[in-house]
């Protein structure tokens, strides 16, 4: 019988999504408490743009960035540049 | 105490006396080679040394400032690094090669003039096909091929640019060149090929993933950043660069998402580290440089770090795809670490090195586009930062996933050997020291320093970025929309020289080809028809003459068809009568006589 380990136990796998998904949502409250901290100038903030300021402005274009990223290499690209693994030796 | 050995030559020497030495003494003396070397470089003062008058021209073969010091500084502790990575290997084709590659990277970073810094640089590339001939497969041998020929194109561009340099101004000082005319441009790209700018850089793809597993670690640290470091020195402040270094940044990330041998993956992502280093050097402020320059010191020891934890994936398993990993945190635990170092110092993670040098060079971006007449560099700063999230994306969640964890593969392997544990554990303690602790390289850049990488808004947005990237790769994942690994190669800018020329081979082959046949078939036509025409002219015309005369004596049907074949039976076989040869001859000799 072959060792368990930490992955194999799907609650482990479970526990960890958890953990994650708790982050993101923490992550995203923290940054409201630290644009009302700015504005309020007890914290200050440096901002080359505008933008930066907005709610959320690197978390969506975090998530954004990756689903183009993804969407457009599996639908865009891999069909035009995908060959078989031989294809440079034929 | 003051020292002036050429940093190069300490290597290179070094270098060839290894394959002299036995067992233990060997890697004893292979791990005092850097050593040594760095020794020897802290002690040498700042300027110019070894000044040679080669016939006009003026060589400095050592030349040490701030900017090149740097690069000196990391290329003897990877070459020290990878150096107890390989030990291991017990090949001395690698050893040597690696010494010498290594050294002549010093060499061109060192070189003060522009004719040493062209024979560093050429020396670059054969050390660097010697180590990707020495994994001695057909596809490397087939790969370094191709590899040296763009690289001895990339030479004698660079040599031509030099050359009309030279015959333009007299001088082989390596000073700031601006783009104007020919000579700038083709050194300009003569640099952009070792430095893998888009549409130039399929060999770095192409070749990297091929050479030996200790030689890919060497490869990944000198060739592209050597490039860097002249693009630094010669072309700082080009606005071209900016442009190009976006594009690098951005393109390389979208093959690396569908790229199934993880060595390539970090091979597309390597482009884009450089990619950042290229846009700092375009935009040319001090921050930018600084930028460049510590990120690309930065590159070497993640890079490597990320190549090494993947070198001792294949070492054990043979394996290098993604569709052929997976699971393996259980039976390499401290290499899985090491690569989670790596991953999360190239993604930026904060702690983490790549923190506190690629956000020099998105906060150069995002204030120099404030100047009036810069406004594009607000674009630039986006794409960075798209280049960031999926960078992270690619380098930094897919290749520890689909190695260490997602689907396990079964490989039930031994952890890597002690020595590239070693290797990968001072790699990655550097990683994180640098990261928590950057003054020790911000001293060292080229310009002083003011900057502060750990504000609260830094870190804040770039944990947002990277955490909704992760989330991203785990909604997609989950949701079955993630591109599944595939057994595929992935075509790229390569195909114009490694697929074009057979298209045009084949061309040639199906129009050329067809009309030699058709030439051939009808000179042997005409030649087989005259050939039988007078082997059988005296038959025909015998028989043509006879057999009028026979229908014009009756003859029909069948015994037409018997005295025709008797007839011709005789002529062909010479058996006519006597009497009919001979009236046959002097009827012609008449027939001439009356014509005559």
């Amino acid at each position: 019988m072959e060792k368990k380990h930490m992955f194999d136990n799907p609650d482990n796998v479970k526990r960890l999504l958890r953990v994650f998904f708790g982050s993101i949502v923490a992550l995203l409250i923290i940054d409201v408490v630290y644009i009302i901290l700015s504005k309020q100038h007890i914290i200050h903030r440096h901002v080359e743009y505008q933008w930066e300021e907005y709610w959320g402005f690197y978390s969506i274009y975090g998530f954004v960035a990756c689903v183009i990223l993804v969407l457009v290499s599996k639908y865009v690209l891999r069909p035009l540049v995908k060959r078989k693994e031989d294809y440079y030796d034929k | 105490m003051t020292s002036n050995y050429l940093p190069a030559l300490i290597f290179m020497l070094g270098g060839f006396l290894i394959p002299f030495f036995k067992g233990r003494a060997k890697s004893v003396y292979m791990l005092l080679i850097p050593v040594v070397g760095f020794i020897n470089l802290i002690y040498i003062p700042m300027g110019e040394h070894h000044l040679m008058a080669f016939g006009d021209f003026n060589l400095v073969l050592l030349n040490i400032d701030r900017l090149n010091l740097v690069f000196g500084y990391i290329y003897h502790i990877i070459a020290f690094i990878t150096v107890i990575y390989i030990l291991n290997f017990k090949n001395d084709v690698e050893y040597v090669a690696g010494f010498f590659y290594s050294g002549a990277a010093l060499g061109a970073v060192f070189a003060g003039d522009l004719f040493t810094f062209f024979i560093f640089w050429e020396m670059l590339t054969v050390g660097s096909v010697m180590l990707i001939w020495a994994r001695k497969t057909k596809s490397a041998q087939a790969a370094g091929m191709r590899y040296l020929l763009v690289h001895a194109f990339g030479g004698l561009v660079l040599l031509a640019g030099i050359v009309f340099h030279y015959t333009e101004t007299g001088s082989l000082e390596m000073t700031v060149m601006t783009l104007g005319n020919w000579s700038s441009y083709l050194m300009f790209f003569g640099i952009g090929i070792n430095c893998a700018w888009p549409l130039l850089h399929p060999w770095l793809t192409d070749a990297y993933p091929e050479a030996t597993i200790g030689g890919t670690v060497f490869l990944s640290a000198f060739t592209t950043k050597t490039a860097v470091y002249a693009l630094a020195r010669l072309y700082p402040g080009t606005e071209q660069l900016i442009w190009i270094g976006v594009g690098m940044a951005a393109f390389p990330i979208f093959y690396a998402v569908i790229e199934n041998d993880l060595r390539r993956v970090l091979a597309y992502s390597l482009i884009n580290q450089v990619g950042f280093m290229v846009v700092g050097i375009g935009i040319g402020t001090e921050l930018a440089i600084n930028g460049a320059v510590a990120h690309a010191f930065n590159d070497v020891l993640f890079k490597g770090l990320l190549f090494m934890s993947m070198g001792a994936v294949m070492y054990r398993t043979g394996k290098i795809n993604a569709t052929d990993l997976g699971g393996l945190y259980k039976s390499m635990p401290w290499t899985c670490l090491f690569c989670c170092v790596g991953a999360a110092s190239i993604s930026a993670f904060p702690l983490f090195s790549g923190f506190v040098s690629k956000s020099m060079v998105m906060s150069a971006a995002a204030q120099s586009s404030h100047i009036a007449g810069q406004g594009a560099l607000v674009f630039v700063w986006l794409v960075l930062l798209f280049a960031s999230a999926g960078v992270f994306h690619h380098a930094g969640i897919k290749i520890p996933f689909f190695a260490f964890f997602g689907h396990d593969a079964g490989h039930r392997v031994k952890e890597a050997p002690m020595n590239m544990l070693i290797a990968m554990g001072i790699a990655a303690f550097l990683c994180i020291f640098i990261g928590t602790y950057p003054k020790p390289l911000y001293d060292i850049l080229p310009f002083p320093v003011d900057y502060q990488p750990y504000t609260i808004s830094h870190v804040l947005t770039q944990t947002q970025l990277l955490f909704f990237s992760a989330l991203a790769f785990t909604l997609l994942l989950m949701g079955g929309i993630y591109p599944a690994e595939q057994r595929a190669i992935n075509v790229d800018s390569d195909w114009f020289y490694r697929k074009s020329a057979r298209g045009l081979y084949a061309m040639l082959d199906d129009v050329l080809n067809p009309l030699n046949a058709w030439c051939e078939s009808m000179v042997r036509g005409l030649a087989s028809f005259v050939a039988d025409f007078f082997r059988n002219a005296g038959s025909k015309l015998a028989l043509f003459l006879s057999v009028n005369l026979w229908l014009l004596q009756g003859y029909r049907g069948k015994h037409l068809a018997i005295k025709k074949e008797r007839l011709n039976n005789d002529i062909l076989q010479g058996t006519l009568p006597i009497g009919i040869g001979a009236a046959a001859a002097i009827s012609f000799i008449l027939l001439i006589f009356i014509l005559t």
